[in-house]
């Protein structure tokens, strides 16, 4: 069988052990093939649907489903299977780069804080445990607000930042829900780097005379990914449910952009007319999520050196 | 020595909540508006006399001057008037935080009913039918959405099968009647606490997995000790202790539940009253609600950790 070769060539590798560990937990699997099927519809949606996410058919308002409207129709007539693909973009883009931008700042701090230690970390981690325990959603509907208007300043680098914020719907969710995401992450480097400088290959690095950047990326972050990738997935979940959030309250992306939770918030406007609005888009930020969280279990199983036999 | 404990973790509070209400108040300074937007298009006033008025309320100081100035009035019981009522946001705030703590307090109280027996239950019959179910709905619940699940209940409870009312703590015009009150509550308390009994049960489970398989569990059993006995006197109570951190930690959870859930349920509770205010750029009313939270968190981190010590007499007051 062609396993066998390849199973012989590579068992005693890292990554194919982990690899392997993974494809055994079922529903790590079964949730990447989920979101394997959600991405690839999402992408291909223009090449399917008939319908435009954005134009209105006002001779078709809020039809039920049919043969034509397998999910029905929006107060403007608008296809909901068309628009919940196309909203779907936006979702898994934001999700994706919110937890980029959450992961590279976490790791930041977290491995600057582990590695010095004393009066940084103590001053970097105790923000952290404040941040932490502080309802995120707040800050996130006052960051929301704060960036979705006209910049008023004369200042030209607030003006920089805040006008392009401005005319950038999608970059400006990203932003706000990345800058406030990056604590768990930070605490789990912070960890990882505190156990590992003080192993012996990295004091023998630290000997032949390599710098503490060289220190930092090269001999430590390699051995602290696990942690972090398993945190990122669950970023992805934690940014998307963030992102529809905020576009639920109104304060992420504007319509007539269609986005998961700015279609959830049209649809509670509508609950008693058009009920069924609601259902497909709800749903697919849950299955979203689930397949995300199983897979992120998945990994935890993967990179638990405990679990790799 | 429990009290120079107590103490010092009051004290340690103090720079977090100075350090969270400047932020706040910081932020608030980078958005336009303020107390004298309504004046600005108004032609009968000249940019003269906002610049006066600006400069009598104190507006053109500088940012530490005008936060040390709120700080006082705050400290004081003063925490200054909404913009778009007029009222003091004390009121407004009173007004609305026993909502929420009501709509809190007993979505949690719903949500330990729900979580103790079924943890309990599903680790000491591991991978029996119903720890499978209990483990997958808790992964549901896990990934659900509170506005999804707020909506789905609508859905289903008022609108199809018309059993509840979809919003507001009571029916308008009519005289209150606990039935009416109960009838209200069961859907917002109902999304609110299965969104935090799903995180409690899985947290219970592995805690419950954990200590059962302890030795003093085993010589307990070996004594000819009661199962019952076991599972609920001697192996609950330590498997208890660690949720009570996890209660607290979740708070936020719990909060920003409550935001969503009063959005949904139009619950006229401080999360609804905060949307409203961040939206109209009511500064006092945001800077009150922040300070508020931040407090009641701060408070509740407190209480566990005292409560913590209390439970486990490993824990010393150091």
């Amino acid at each position: 069988m062609a396993r066998g070769a390849f199973h012989e060539k590579h068992k005693n590798q890292l990554w194919y052990l982990t690899l392997r560990q993974f494809l055994r937990h079922k529903m790590a699997v079964f949730g990447m093939i989920l979101i394997a099927v959600i991405v690839f519809s999402v992408v291909f949606v223009d090449r399917v649907s008939p319908y435009d996410p954005e134009t209105p058919d006002l001779s078709n308002m809020l039809s039920p489903p049919s043969l034509a409207h397998p999910l029905g129709t929006d107060e403007l007539g608008r296809d909901m299977l068309t628009r919940t693909l196309y909203g779907g973009r936006v979702s898994l883009i934001v999700g994706v780069f919110a937890m980029l931008v959450a992961v590279t700042i976490g790791t930041l701090v977290g491995a600057v804080a582990g590695y010095f230690g004393g009066a940084v970390d103590n001053l970097l981690m105790r923000f952290t445990d404040f941040a932490l325990a502080f309802p995120r959603i707040f800050v996130l509907i006052l960051f929301a607000i704060v960036f979705m208007r006209p910049p008023f300043s004369d200042n030209p680098l607030i003006v920089l930042v805040f006008d392009s914020l401005y005319r950038m719907p999608v970059a400006r969710v990203v932003f706000v829900i990345g800058i406030l995401g990056w604590m768990d992450v930070a605490r789990l480097v912070r960890g990882s780097f505190l156990e590992i400088k003080n192993l012996e290959y990295v004091e023998s690095a630290r000997v032949l005379g390599a710098g503490t950047p060289r220190i930092m990326i090269r001999h430590i972050l390699p051995n602290a990914l696990g942690p972090i990738i398993v945190a990122a997935s669950l970023g992805v979940a934690d940014a998307i449910i963030s992102e529809s959030g905020l576009s639920f309250l109104g304060l992420g992306i504007q319509p007539p952009t269609a986005t998961w939770g700015n279609m959830l918030k049209n649809a509670l406007d509508q609950i008693f007319a058009a009920p069924w609005t609601a259902i497909v888009p709800g749903f697919m930020i849950f299955l979203t999520v689930l397949s995300i969280n199983y897979i992120g279990d998945g990994l935890r199983d993967a990179f638990d050196p405990r679990k790799i036999q | 020595m429990k009290y120079t404990f107590i103490m010092r973790r009051l004290l340690s509070v103090v720079p977090v909540l100075l350090i969270i209400t400047f932020a706040t108040f910081f932020l608030m300074q980078l958005l336009p508006g303020g107390p004298l937007a309504a004046y600005e298009n108004n032609p009968e006033i000249s940019q003269k006399d906002i610049e006066r008025l600006r400069h009598e309320m104190g507006l053109d100081r500088p940012i530490h001057v005008q936060y040390w100035a709120w700080l006082k009035n705050f400290a004081q019981g003063d925490w200054g008037y909404s913009f778009t009522t007029k009222r003091p946001v004390l009121a407004e705030i009173w007004d609305r935080l026993p909502n929420t703590l009501y709509l809190t307090g007993l979505s949690l109280i719903v949500a330990l009913i729900i979580a103790i027996p079924a943890g309990i239950i599903s680790a000491t019959r591991q991978y029996s039918l119903f720890d499978h179910i209990t483990t997958t709905l808790a992964y549901i619940g896990r990934s659900m959405p509170v506005f999804y699940s707020g909506l789905l209940l609508i859905i289903v409870f008022s609108i199809w099968l018309r059993w509840l009312p979809s919003g507001g703590m009571q029916t308008l015009g009519k005289e209150f009647s606990l039935i009416d009150s109960v009838r209200h509550l069961f859907l917002p308390v109902l999304s609110l606490s299965t969104l935090i009994a799903a995180k409690y049960v899985r947290f219970l489970r592995t805690s419950m997995l954990e200590v059962i398989h302890l030795d003093y569990i085993r010589t307990a059993a070996a004594k000819g000790l009661n199962e019952r006995v076991i599972i609920y006197k001697h192996a609950f109570r330590n498997a208890a202790i660690p949720l009570v951190t996890v209660v607290a930690i979740d708070l936020p959870v719990l909060f920003a539940g409550a935001l969503f859930t009063e959005t949904i349920y139009s619950w006229p509770g401080m999360g609804r009253l905060f949307v409203d205010a961040a939206t109209r750029f009511d500064y006092s009313v945001v800077m009150g609600i922040v300070a508020a939270i931040a407090f009641l968190v701060v408070v509740s981190n407190l209480l566990a950790d005292v409560v913590y010590a209390i439970l486990d007499p490993r824990i010393t007051y150091s």
